[in-house]
């Protein structure tokens, strides 16, 4: 069995991830090829071929030159599975490529169970097993579902290959992210508010128990985006990554990247509705029950000592 | 200017789900249903679209049973000026190169200018559709824009990468976008909109008529994953649960010393 991995560069940078498709190809039990538009100058570490196209070259993303450079080696190489990380970089190309190998593409793998793979289904309340009808699957994998103890070690063959390809899209520059505003990275207790919160005006409970915590308050994306809470105080893959010794996380559900962004805090407590949400996964007490209420009694308690 | 948008319905991801019987999905009974968050901003879009041209017509789209037209007609009521059903009572069923070709199948000879998908389906969540059908119309598609903007037949949109960072794109119409969070803020339909939506024309298409592919993937089975963790669940009057936890934060924290 043969998986070509398809690993990450940005802004100059190899992405830490490519070890996740090692991990991913070990537990599979699948010999390993990589993809890679990069430099030569920050080569993954393993045993195998690397595909290299030349970052510097082939200039930054553009999702029809990625294609044509991805076909060509997996013409060559023959591989049962091509593998990307769900990300950014891997939900755009790679329904793309699956589109035109005529191959059954699996998202957000989490987990393999008897050969096949596990993917969330509704927010990661249930999983789902899902076997492919064609000879090559592309896949996708979520984010930290697997990984290696040990960093992979060896040094790749490299094949140089390239393309004249040009696509319909052009890309013109990056933005940087908001900058400034609240570091929450230093933050020892972070109170966080959920789209739970119901309401702008509800802000204030979230606010009033942080501060009676001596912390901060932070968000999750939908608050943010309704612009309840401003974004430099968002937790998450598009946001700040915390790891205070307490989260309280309000009216959150626990989508895969708010977690992303605050799973590695000291003690987690979750305050929600519902005794199924997902943050429950993370959380080492979570307390069933609407906030409107708890809150405002639990930050009273705290300053009556 | 023509502009197709493609919507799905889904549960509340807040119900309590049960597996079906086949134990291949989840059980569709008692569940509340919405338009998947994703499109709410792919409808907003598209009707923002035309005001800012000042001309247009909308076409909204989504495949399933009967009950969809509940999301349909929100969505026209948003401002969109038509419906296509395409009736299917197993599109729960369907992997997403099948339900791409059912919208390619459709658009194929409609000559969309711009198409707004979602960028996944919170229940399925392939996050597959929206390039696939691009790639089966021949389109060049854009995924994860949070910002839109459209001058002639030009678009420049912003797609959203990790850390919050955005690429600027340039490509000329047609051309299909993949809607993210936060790409705007969705309109309420209000009360004379809903009324005139009524009126609006809404076709329905047998699903038979549109789909002749095979499906690519199945589902083995649907599941709940296991608890793990250990974490501990409070349950019971808020007073007391607020005595509890500061208890246990006293014990197992150093923040309330
Ligand atoms: C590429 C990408 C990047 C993203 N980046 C981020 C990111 O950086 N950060 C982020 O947070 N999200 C991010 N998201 C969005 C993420 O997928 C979820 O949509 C989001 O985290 C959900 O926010 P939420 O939990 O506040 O809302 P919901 O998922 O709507 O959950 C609300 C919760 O509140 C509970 N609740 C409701 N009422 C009450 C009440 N009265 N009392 C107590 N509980 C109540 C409900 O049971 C539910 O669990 C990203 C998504 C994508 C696709
Ligand atoms: N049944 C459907 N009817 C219409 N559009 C759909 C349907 N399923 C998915 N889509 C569109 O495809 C997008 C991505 O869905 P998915 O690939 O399932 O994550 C959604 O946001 C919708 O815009």
């Amino acid at each position: 069995m043969k998986a070509l991995l398809v690993a990450e560069y940005r802004d100059g940078q190899l992405l830490g991830s490519y070890q996740e498709l090692i991990g991913f190809a070990r537990q599979l039990g699948a010999d390993c090829s990589m993809f890679l538009v990069g430099s030569g100058s920050a080569l993954p570490a393993f045993e195998g071929t690397l595909y290299l196209a030349d970052a510097a070259q082939v200039g930054d993303y553009n999702p029809d030159v990625h294609k044509q450079l991805l076909l060509s080696v997996i013409e060559q190489e023959q591989p049962d599975y091509i593998v990307f990380l769900h990300s950014s970089y891997g939900w755009d190309l790679a329904p793309r490529v699956a589109c035109s190998l005529k191959a059954s593409q699996i998202s957000e793998v989490v987990e393999i169970k008897d050969g096949t793979m596990v993917v969330p289904v509704c927010n990661a309340k249930l999983r789902r097993q899902v076997t492919p009808n064609t000879q090559v699957t592309v896949l996708t994998l979520q984010a930290g579902a697997f990984g290696l103890a040990e960093p992979p070690t060896g040094s790749p063959e490299v094949k140089e290959v390239s393309t004249d390809a040009v696509g319909p899209i052009t890309f013109t520059g990056y933005e940087a992210a908001e900058a400034g505003g609240v570091d929450l990275s230093k933050s020892e207790v972070i109170v966080s508010a959920g789209r739970g919160v119901g309401k702008p005006e509800n802000v204030s409970i979230i606010e009033d128990l942080a501060s009676a915590l001596g912390g901060d308050y932070g968000a999750s994306r939908p608050v943010v985006d309704s612009e309840w809470v401003e974004h430099n105080r968002q937790v998450g893959t598009t946001g700040q990554t915390v790891a205070p010794k307490l989260y309280v996380a309000c009216g959150i559900s626990g989508a895969i990247q708010h977690l992303a962004g605050m799973k590695k805090s000291e003690f987690i407590v979750a305050v929600n509705t519902d005794k199924d949400a997902p943050i429950g996964e993370v959380a080492d007490v979570l307390v069933v029950a609407d906030l409107k209420q708890f809150i405002p009694a639990l930050t009273e308690k705290i300053k009556g000592g | 200017m023509k502009i197709l948008v493609c919507i799905k319905q889904v549960p509340d991801m807040e119900s309590k789900f049960k597996v079906d019987a086949a134990g291949t999905w989840y059980d569709n009974a008692d569940l509340a249903w919405r338009m998947n968050e994703y499109d709410e901003y792919a409808v907003e879009q598209a009707v923002q679209l035309k005001e800012q041209a000042g001309e247009g017509d909308i076409t909204v789209l989504s495949i399933g049973p009967d009950k969809v037209k509940e999301a349909m007609k929100k969505a026209l009521a948003m401002g969109c000026d038509r419906g296509v059903h395409v009736s299917d009572d197993a599109v729960s069923s369907k992997e997403p190169y099948q339900i791409a070709s059912i919208i390619a199948a459709f658009a194929g000879d409609k000559g969309f200018d711009v198409i707004f998908t979602g960028l996944q389906s919170q229940d399925r969540g392939s996050g597959q559709v929206g390039v696939l059908v691009g790639e089966l119309l021949g389109l060049p598609s854009v995924t994860t824009v949070v910002d839109f903007n459209m001058e002639g037949d030009s678009v420049t949109a912003k797609r959203e990468l990790e850390g919050g960072i955005r690429a600027v794109v340039k490509v000329a119409t047609p051309a299909l976008f993949t809607c993210q969070l936060g790409l705007n803020t969705p309109r309420y339909p209000t009360l004379p909109n809903i009324m005139k939506a009524k009126k609006k024309e809404l076709l329905t298409i047998p699903v038979a008529d549109l789909l002749d592919v095979d499906p690519r993937q199945q589902t083995a089975a649907l599941f709940f994953p296991e608890k793990k963790g250990g974490g501990l669940v409070l349950e019971g009057e808020v007073g007391d649960l607020a005595d509890q936890l500061v208890q246990i934060l006293k014990e197992k924290t150093t923040v309330l010393s």
